[in-house]
């Protein structure tokens, strides 16, 4: 290590290292100033370590000067987010629902904003895409168990399904199967004719008879022609969705225990401005009927006959 | 040698090797700069390096506060890199982040032209035109110009302390660090309308960010232009490593012409130049040089390929009466024969330009082409996921799309959509009336536009697979121009 050893090629000293016998590498040396930039560098860290969280402690961490935190960072930047925020939430808060579809930036900003919402709140039991499942309605399409313009829809989400709230849609369908009002052969019946609105595959005599039941039975709620009433949130039995399916097994199962799915007052849990933020998201799915939209979207109605 | 005159001590066993002298301790792993002071270059060459370092730092200097007007609202700055609304302007070619590729295309034909330049003469490009070089040039004469040329220098450190002392390097930093201060100062016009920004940082209003570069700039400039100069060539850069691979026999290099230089010497005047070299050995070249290498040692990494050496030279050599070029550019090919010119069958066009050449204009066209025929708006569809489709009260079926349109131009444009696919499909947007609603957009500006496409139950039957094509159409109200997009009507399996 401590011979001088030159290469006699170039007249250069070598590092003294020989690989396989005759390689060897020749001593280019640093520039002393690299070396001092090293050392600036530890300075650097310890620098860091005084002013920034460095060191876990036994119960915490050393906090650093600037008692710099990521976590206030973020929190900061909410704050700052919320406040940027303040002039739409308070128009949305003082303008009616209609007006606020009219503007195009709070219409923007509400659908971005419900977009949010609905992830967090509504997601679990209506889908990312609220695209619904059994039990839980679709949203996207243009039919409605409660009525589907701005202002029904605001009401179901502030004051929910049976939700216990006072406002809440409260009526739901009795029980013929459990509570004896049918027996099973009547049930079979009334399923064959609900089904035949639809012009499904039914055993025509069976639907014949259940006429006359449904008549006798369902026709207060789904009215004469199984057209439904958002008032009651019956369904239209006629259109082409089936919240709980169309087979002859699930009609009949809705016949014998009822039908009443929940939903939160979400009103009890929102601020006003968050509800008419998911408002008009949910409009902006595509199947709401908005009152001036709905002279123009062609599949708006939902009482056309099939 | 009479080995008895050595100490006794090295005879001891009478072995040869024993007769070496002492090991000397091995050399140091680092180095320390040796200050270099470079005298000042009269000539050719230092008049183009003056002519060169006065254009680029005009250049950079001047851009940021040329204007072009793009219309109201809109920046009018020629060149700017707008960052804080992710597009770069350059005069009337607006390019937006997902356009970045164009300057990805700049760049491969800047590599492009390096590779070139150097192949056909060597490292022009750190000679001349490097911001390195150029600003370690100015930072130079600067000095020059406080302390005097490369003996008042020397003489002035080897100096103690004292009034003069103090004044004539204070006023070189000074000088330097103003001079880095306006380098730093122009940098940050690039990013900000410029005659704004001026004011806000003068008046302490500006965002901290521009304070920070600004900083950094001007201690980068400092530090790399004042203090450590050739270092950055020889230890930073990674050009000098690259460019082995650049040149060949048939590149000029800036090279000491040994064949005719050789055996150097002093040489007394009126004395016969026969049987001698050219080189007096004045050692002209190595005082001038920037770098502090000596030509004569041969081609070497620390050669920026500056030419000061090359006027040095002639300056002697007219001097003495000589022929000038004994450094010279010239070529390895040459170099081998004494007798040939020092430029003697240097070739520009060969397989090696020319491919460069070729490699620059496709990419230079692709770009060219590209550019010309770019879109001024920009339109994309984006079909709804979740759910792929949905199933209305009628029967029928609806799927959802996003569409964004981009508007590159300066001013207000309307756009109107049609649609195209199996049967009659409806649209129906959420924001707008009616079914053809004519869409504007704002300059520079996307503007996202969800539209449904419905189709009644009674058309569902011609759908012929759970993926129909559809093709959206949109057409720039004012100029006709249209566009289209490909996409799918989803229905059930």
């Amino acid at each position: 290590m401590s011979h001088r050893k030159i290469d006699e090629v170039t007249g250069v000293e070598t590092t003294g290292h020989v690989w396989d016998g005759d390689i060897s590498e020749l001593n280019k040396p640093l520039p002393r100033w690299w070396l001092y930039t090293f050392y600036v560098s530890i300075v650097w860290a310890i620098g860091y370590w005084v002013v920034y969280p460095a060191w876990p402690t036994i119960n915490g961490y050393t906090k650093g000067v600037l008692n710099y935190s990521q976590r206030d960072q973020v929190q900061q930047d909410i704050e700052a987010w919320k406040s940027g925020h303040a002039k739409y939430r308070s128009q949305i808060a003082e303008m009616s629902l209609a007006d606020i579809r009219k503007n195009d930036e709070l219409f923007q900003f509400s659908i971005a904003g419900g977009a949010a919402l609905f992830g967090e709140n509504c997601a679990g039991c209506h889908g990312r895409g609220a695209q619904g499942g059994i039990g839980y309605p679709n949203l996207n399409d243009d039919d409605w168990l409660w009525g589907g313009d701005l202002e029904k829809i605001h009401q179901t989400i502030a004051f929910g399904v049976r939700s216990g709230n006072p406002k809440a849609h409260d009526t739901a369908m009795p029980r013929f199967g459990v509570d004896k009002i049918l027996d099973e052969a009547q049930i079979r019946d009334a399923a064959n004719f609900v089904r035949s609105f639809s012009h499904l595959d039914v055993d025509q005599e069976a639907a014949k008879r259940g006429a006359q039941i449904f008549a006798d039975n369902c026709a207060a709620c789904h009215g004469d022609h199984g057209k439904g009433n958002q008032e009651m949130g019956a369904p239209n039995l006629t259109d082409a969705i089936w919240l709980y399916g169309n087979s002859q097994d699930a009609v009949m199962q809705s016949i014998r225990t009822g039908r009443g799915g929940a939903m939160p007052a979400w009103s009890e849990r929102l601020d006003p401005v968050a509800v008419k933020m998911l408002t008009l998201y949910v409009y902006s799915l595509g199947g709401a009927q908005a009152e001036a939209a709905s002279a123009s979207a062609p599949a708006a109605g939902t009482d056309k006959p099939k | 040698m009479n080995t008895m005159d050595r100490p006794n001590k090295f005879l001891i066993g009478g072995d040869e090797s024993r007769s070496t002298p002492p090991p000397a301790p091995r050399q140091s792993d680092y180095v320390s700069r040796t200050k270099i002071y470079p005298k000042r270059a009269h000539g050719t060459f230092r008049g183009i390096k003056w002519i060169v370092m006065g254009v680029t730092l005009a250049i950079y200097y001047v851009v940021p506060w040329l204007r072009w007007n793009r219309g109201e609202g809109l920046p009018n700055q020629a060149i700017l890199f707008d960052f804080a609304n992710q597009r770069l302007l350059f005069g009337p070619i607006e390019i937006w982040a997902q356009e970045f590729y164009y300057v990805t295309g700049l760049l491969v034909i800047g590599a492009l032209s390096l590779f070139l330049v150097t192949s056909i003469a060597g490292r022009m490009w750190c000679g001349y035109a490097c911001p390195q070089t150029v600003w370690t040039d100015l930072m130079i004469s600067v000095e020059r110009f406080w302390q005097g040329d490369r003996n008042a220098q020397m003489r002035l450190d080897a100096q103690r302390w004292s009034f003069e002392k103090i004044w004539k390097k204070s006023a070189t930093h000074l000088s330097w660090l103003t001079i880095s201060l306006a380098t730093g100062g122009a940098l940050v016009f690039y990013f900000r309308d410029a005659p704004t920004l001026a004011v806000e940082l003068v008046h302490g209003t500006a965002s901290t960010v521009a304070y920070v570069f600004l900083g950094l700039f001007t201690l980068t400039t400092y530090l790399l232009g004042g203090l450590a100069r050739e270092q950055v060539c020889i230890y930073m850069c990674p050009w000098p490593r690259i460019q082995g691979a650049m040149v060949d026999r048939d590149s000029l290099l800036i090279s000491y012409r040994e064949l005719r230089g050789e055996p150097r010497g002093a040489h007394k005047k009126g004395t016969t130049w026969d049987d001698r070299g050219d080189c007096i050995d004045c050692k002209a070249c190595v005082a001038v040089c920037p770098t502090g290498i000596d030509i004569r040692d041969g081609s070497q990494l620390a050669c920026i390929q500056c030419a000061l050496c090359i006027d040095a030279c002639n300056e002697i050599m007219d001097r003495v009466g000589r022929p000038r070029e004994l450094i010279a550019y010239t070529t390895i090919g040459t170099l081998a024969n004494a007798t040939s010119a020092p430029r003697e069958g240097w070739r520009i066009i060969r397989p090696r330009t020319m491919l460069y050449t070729a490699m620059i204009t496709l990419v230079a066209s692709l770009m060219g082409w590209s550019l010309f025929n770019r879109a001024d708006f920009e339109f994309n569809v984006i079909q709804d996921r979740n759910p792929l489709f949905v199933v209305l009260s009628d029967g029928g079926l609806r799927n959802g799309y996003m569409i964004k349109i981009a508007n590159k131009v300066e001013g207000v444009r309307h756009f109107k959509l049609r649609f195209s696919g199996p049967a009659d499909l409806q649209p129906k947007f959420v924001e707008f009336d009616g079914t053809d609603p004519t869409i504007e957009v704002n300059p520079s500006e996307v503007r996202a536009v969800k539209v449904f496409l419905m189709l009644s139950s009674a058309q569902r039957k011609e759908l012929r697979s759970d993926a129909e094509p559809v093709t959206i159409e949109l057409q720039d109200v004012e100029s006709g121009k249209t566009a289209s997009r490909a996409t799918t009507f989803r229905s059930p399996p």
